[in-house]
Parts: structure tokens; C-alpha cells; sequence
């Protein structure tokens, strides 16, 4: 149950990775979809916060080209709409997401990425 | 029987049986939901307006199935997989995530407009090795270190908590202040045995200069 929108808030946390640590690399990925009820105000407010070219980068690799490469300054429907399919219903079910600085692999599995580290790598 | 979090440390106590039989005790169930909604009127998110919480220690996802009935979305962590083996199988809608809050967080700063956190923290006083990463102390710090960074400014995280002495709640606040988090502890019924609970309300930013809420008073609703 790793959706875009969540990838997207995520960086690596182990020790001494500050730098070049976000976005986590997609691999070996399976998706589902499931679909989530649209709401547009949530979207708008959640649009600052967004790395745009993370999320680009990570639809374009689990197949969806919906999203435009600039974040467009208009919000129209069916932007939004993209925007609502892309964040919170592709959901990656297996695989992995790797730290592109430490290579560290945060293993997906039924869902549910291990965040856990091991005691060297803890800050 | 001593409490669960002197046991074992909570991936292990709660394992299959332990998970199950805890989410399905319609008494924990009650006072999970109290609370949660108790959190979630002392997070005080301004009204009609869509937020992205985060659930701390979200379990089974208990409080995440009122998250989700209240419209909110959010992501829950949590260090037992037996407890989100039981949160998938009841179909929340929180992205989750196997993790231990002591290594502390990696999300980008202002990610959450706030977080609520039920009967987890005083998990954190407990060590269970002796390497320095893993003291009480240096936990604490990492976790509200990486979650003051990881929300919004001004925004606030609720934490309910069973602390079992005046210095645990002085440890907690002091380690949260040094991490810049304002705020302090709410106590509930604080002359009820059995309804007295623990609050303890972190703010970032703007939201520090606010008032620490009141504590409830007078009839008990439980
Ligand atoms: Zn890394």
C-alpha cells in the first residue's frame, strides 16, 4: 500500500544520508489499483508540498504518462483528476525502494515497505 | 501482571495471537476510539479543510479506521508486523509502514499537518539493548527530532501515553522541547482511577505560542 503520494514525502533515514537521499528508486515493482474517492480540495492543498519531478519520474516509471513534466500553473479538472490517479490509487504491492545515495533497500512486501534499519545505521 | 511494555519490546509482545486478540477486545476497541477522537479535537486541524496525518504507532489500525471515517488521509508506522497484518486485513486506507519510531523519521520536512499518536510513546522509555543508539534518551530524541522536522509550521502531534512516574512525563516534554517542540501535558479526570489519561500536546511553530488545552473535568464518560 505504497502509493505516489506517499513516495513522494519519503527520504532515506539512515545514518549520515542528508544528501542526494530522496527520491527512493523504484525496483522490481508490482501495482495494483484500487480505486479512492476524488477530492479535489485535498489535491490543491497537497500541490506545494509536492517534489513535481519525483512524482513525474516515478509515474513515468510504473507506467503512467498522465502528468505533464512542468507543473502547469492552471489547475483544471482533468488535471486534477490525473493527479488523483497518480497519488493515491497506484498502489505498489511488492518490491523495493532504493536510497539512490547509500544504496540502502527498504524491501515492499504484501504492501508494506521495511523502514527498519540495522544498528549500524541508525543515527 | 506487569505492563505489556515491561514484557518484551512491542514487536514481540504483540505477535499473531497477542495482535488479534487485542483488536478484536470490543473494551480496547472503546477506549481506543475515545481517545483517538479526543486526540483528534486536540490536534484542533482547522475545520473543513483535507489533512495528511500521520498515525504513530497506528497498530492494527484501530484510530486509523476513525481517520479514515472522518475523511482524513494519513500514513500510520508501526514496529509489529502482526499488528499490520491485522490493519491490511481490516482494509484501512492509510498507507503503512514497518517501523520503529525510536530510528526516527525520513519523511520531508512539512509533510504532515499534524500526527496523533495512542498508547505508544511510553513504549520508548524501555531499552532493550545496551548499544548507545538504543538508550531511552538518544530514541526519544531521534523520534522527535525527525518528526518535528516532518510537520507542518504551525501544526501540533497529540500524543495519549501511560507514563508510570512525574519523571517520565519530565523526561518526554524535556527531550520533545530540545527537539523545538512548545507545549505540555493535558491530564483527563486526573482524579479518576480509571478515567484519568495523559495527553501530551507538541506544538511547531506558530501553534507553540497557543495555550496548552484543558484537561476534562467533573462526570466521567467512562
Ligand atoms: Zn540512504
Amino acid at each position: 500500500m505504497v502509493r505516489l503520494i506517499t513516495h513522494n514525502l519519503l527520504a532515506c533515514h539512515a545514518k549520515g544520508c542528508t544528501t542526494n537521499n530522496f527520491p527512493l528508486q523504484f525496483k522490481d515493482v508490482s501495482i495494483e489499483l484500487r480505486e479512492a474517492e476524488f477530492n479535489a480540495d485535498f489535491l490543491k492543498g497537497l500541490l506545494p508540498r509536492i517534489e513535481w519531478k519525483a512524482l513525474v519520474d516515478a509515474a513515468r516509471q510504473l507506467g503512467d504518462t498522465s502528468l505533464p513534466l512542468e507543473q502547469p500553473e492552471m489547475v483544471d479538472d482533468e488535471f486534477l483528476k490525473n493527479l488523483h490517479h497518480v497519488l493515491l490509487e497506484m498502489h505498489i504491492e511488492e518490491g523495493a525502494m532504493v536510497c539512490p545515495n547509500c544504496s540502502h533497500v527498504y524491501a515492499i512486501s504484501n504492501g508494506i515497505p521495511n523502514m527498519l534499519l540495522s544498528e549500524h545505521e541508525i543515527a | 501482571m506487569s505492563r505489556p511494555e515491561l514484557q518484551a519490546p512491542p514487536e514481540l509482545y504483540y505477535g499473531d495471537t497477542e495482535a488479534k486478540k487485542y483488536t478484536n477486545n470490543t473494551r480496547v476497541q472503546q477506549i481506543q476510539a475515545d481517545m483517538t477522537y479526543r486526540a483528534l479535537e486536540l490536534l484542533s486541524l482547522p475545520e473543513d479543510e483535507p489533512a495528511l496525518l500521520l498515525d504513530i504507532g497506528c497498530g492494527s489500525g484501530l484510530s486509523g479506521e476513525i481517520l479514515d471515517e472522518e475523511g482524513y488521509n494519513w500514513i500510520g508506522v508501526d514496529v509489529a508486523p502482526s499488528m499490520l497484518e491485522v490493519a491490511l486485513e481490516r482494509e484501512v486506507e492509510g498507507d503503512l509502514f514497518l517501523q520503529d519510531i525510536g530510528q526516527g523519521f525520513g519523511f520531508r520536512p512539512g509533510s504532515f499537518d499534524g500526527a496523533i499518536s495512542i498508547s505508544v510513546l511510553q513504549w520508548l522509555l524501555n531499552a532493550e539493548t545496551s548499544h548507545p543508539t538504543s538508550s531511552p534518551p538518544h530514541r526519544l530524541t531521534r523520534f522527535f527530532t525527525t518528526l518535528h522536522s516532518a510537520l507542518r509550521n504551525p501544526s501540533r502531534a497529540i500524543f495519549q501515553f501511560y507514563p508510570t512516574s512525574d519523571d517520565q512525563i519530565q523526561l518526554i516534554t524535556s527531550i520533545a522541547q530540545k527537539a523545538g517542540f512548545g507545549g505540555g501535558v493535558v491530564v483527563d479526570y486526573p482524579n479518576s482511577k480509571k478515567a484519568r489519561k495523559v495527553y501530551l500536546c507538541l506544538f511547531v511553530g506558530s501553534g507553540g505560542a497557543q495555550q496548552v488545552p484543558k484537561g476534562l473535568d467533573g462526570e466521567e464518560e467512562v
